[in-house]
């Protein structure tokens, strides 16, 4: 196996995690990231050096992009979310709003913030991989911190937390 | 103190936050938080988001690599079909007309709108040759199955005859797709096993077969002519492959109909 293979292979796991918060359904997610590598191996060839695991997170992003436009289109699969179960106390409540506050975002702003927050990429990848400047990705990045925390705040009377 | 007072701006913030900020710059920052608590807390509260998000996800990375993921696996499922897809494109070109038989499209194809169009073609195989009484709506002896398909899904479409196979056309029926109406063919053997051809636009780049399987059925996909089509049948990726490879060659009208008797199965060829 080449470095290339190797570089790849190492950066599944992580391509896994992004997927699962990406997604968050780890079956969804699984699907995601072996699309990614089916892509990813059909066009070695077109990987000219450079930082294999941005490319990975490349493909990963577009994919669940076009992922999501399609799901738009059946519009009786996105209300889900919205009917679940009702907050929890206890160790998982926080898991289960982080989740929510996730699927409120704007994807180019989810994105944007697990690619930085989570996965530990500097802002000049994650723009490389958005295909957009910097200043993009930074306002990307504030529009969904001031989200996720106007709803753990409790804007939403709906979804209001007890505190 | 006053000039350690530099405006320190929202982007600031952030780029602090995410350890991007420039190691001269952040006694700025940090005096500029000890003085401004409003800020001081946005950022604790960006701080213990990204701590959330770590520990809510984070326990991904440790768990064990499922088999389907591992590049090997990848690799030799590949491998296997760029085989097929290259004996495919031979009995395309012996056949007549090369045509553009593209075996790998690296074009912005959409694996997850696929995925879903396979998805509903296996739906509508799983659900309807459990059929007894009504496993087609319109059986292949009356003349208007294939004008009527034709006209609603909006292509001039063909059911290959599977004679070879010992597989015969039932008939079809009309079901709603993703992207508009589906034509569903029904086949059937003299011992009973069921094969269906799915047809409905799908306006993806040209891609090579592609087999899936779900609970006990396999699927043999392919796009062509912004039209997908999907085998579906029993779980037997080397017999799906065939029946699907036959299909496509007369589908897309690299090869007659083998026998006589399908010669009004066959209108003609799409598009013409």
């Amino acid at each position: 196996m080449g470095t290339f293979h190797q570089d790849i292979e190492a950066t599944i796991p992580a391509l896994r995690r992004y997927a699962r918060a990406l997604t968050r359904d780890a079956e969804t997610a699984d699907d995601l990231v072996q699309d990614t590598l089916v892509r990813a191996l059909r066009s070695e060839h077109l990987f000219h050096g450079g930082d294999a695991r941005s490319w990975l997170y490349t493909i990963l992003t577009n994919l669940n992009r076009n992922r999501l436009r399609s799901l738009a289109r059946r519009p009786s699969l996105s209300s889900i979310d919205d009917n679940d179960a009702p907050d929890m106390a206890g160790p998982e409540a926080g898991g289960r709003d982080i989740e929510r506050a996730l699927a409120l975002l704007a994807e180019e702003q989810r994105t944007a913030l697990l690619l930085v927050v989570l996965e530990g990429l500097t802002y000049r990848e994650v723009a490389e991989i958005q295909g957009v400047p910097i200043g993009t990705v930074m306002s990307r990045l504030a529009r969904a911190r001031v989200q996720i925390k106007a709803y753990l705040d409790g804007e939403r009377p709906a979804l209001r937390r007890i505190k | 103190m006053i000039e350690r007072e530099t405006p320190v701006t929202d982007d600031e913030l952030h780029v602090y936050v995410d350890g991007e900020l420039p190691a001269d710059r952040r006694p700025a920052v940090e005096a500029w938080l000890a003085n401004h608590p409003e800020d001081a807390a946005r950022v604790a509260g960006w701080r213990a988001l990204a701590e959330a998000i770590r520990a809510r996800y984070s326990s991904t990375i440790h768990e064990p690599v499922p088999d389907r993921l591992t590049l090997n696996r990848i690799m030799r499922r590949q491998r296997s079909w760029g085989t097929i897809a290259a004996a495919a494109a031979l009995a395309a070109f012996v056949f007549g007309g090369v045509a553009g038989w593209v075996v790998r499209g690296v074009a912005a194809v959409a694996p997850n709108d696929i995925a879903q169009f396979t998805a509903e073609a296996l739906d509508a195989h799983k659900l309807y040759i459990s059929e007894v009484r009504h496993p087609i709506e319109v059986k292949a002896e009356e003349d208007h199955l294939l004008p009527w398909l034709s006209r609603r899904v909006g292509t001039t479409l063909r059911a290959p005859d599977l004679g070879s196979f010992d597989l015969k056309l039932l008939g079809g029926r009309l079901l709603p797709g993703v992207n508009g109406p589906a034509a569903l063919f029904m086949y059937e053997g003299s011992n009973g096993e069921r094969f269906t051809i799915y047809c409905s636009r799908l306006n993806e780049a040209r891609t090579a077969f592609r087999y899936d399987a779900s609970a006990g059925f396999g699927a043999v996909r392919w796009i062509e002519g912004s039209y997908g089509w999907v085998v579906s049948g029993p779980k037997d990726k080397e017999r799906l492959k065939a029946v699907a490879i036959a299909a496509y060659d007369q589908v897309e009208g690299r090869t007659p109909a083998p026998s006589r008797g399908s010669a009004d199965q066959l209108i003609s060829r799409r598009g013409s």
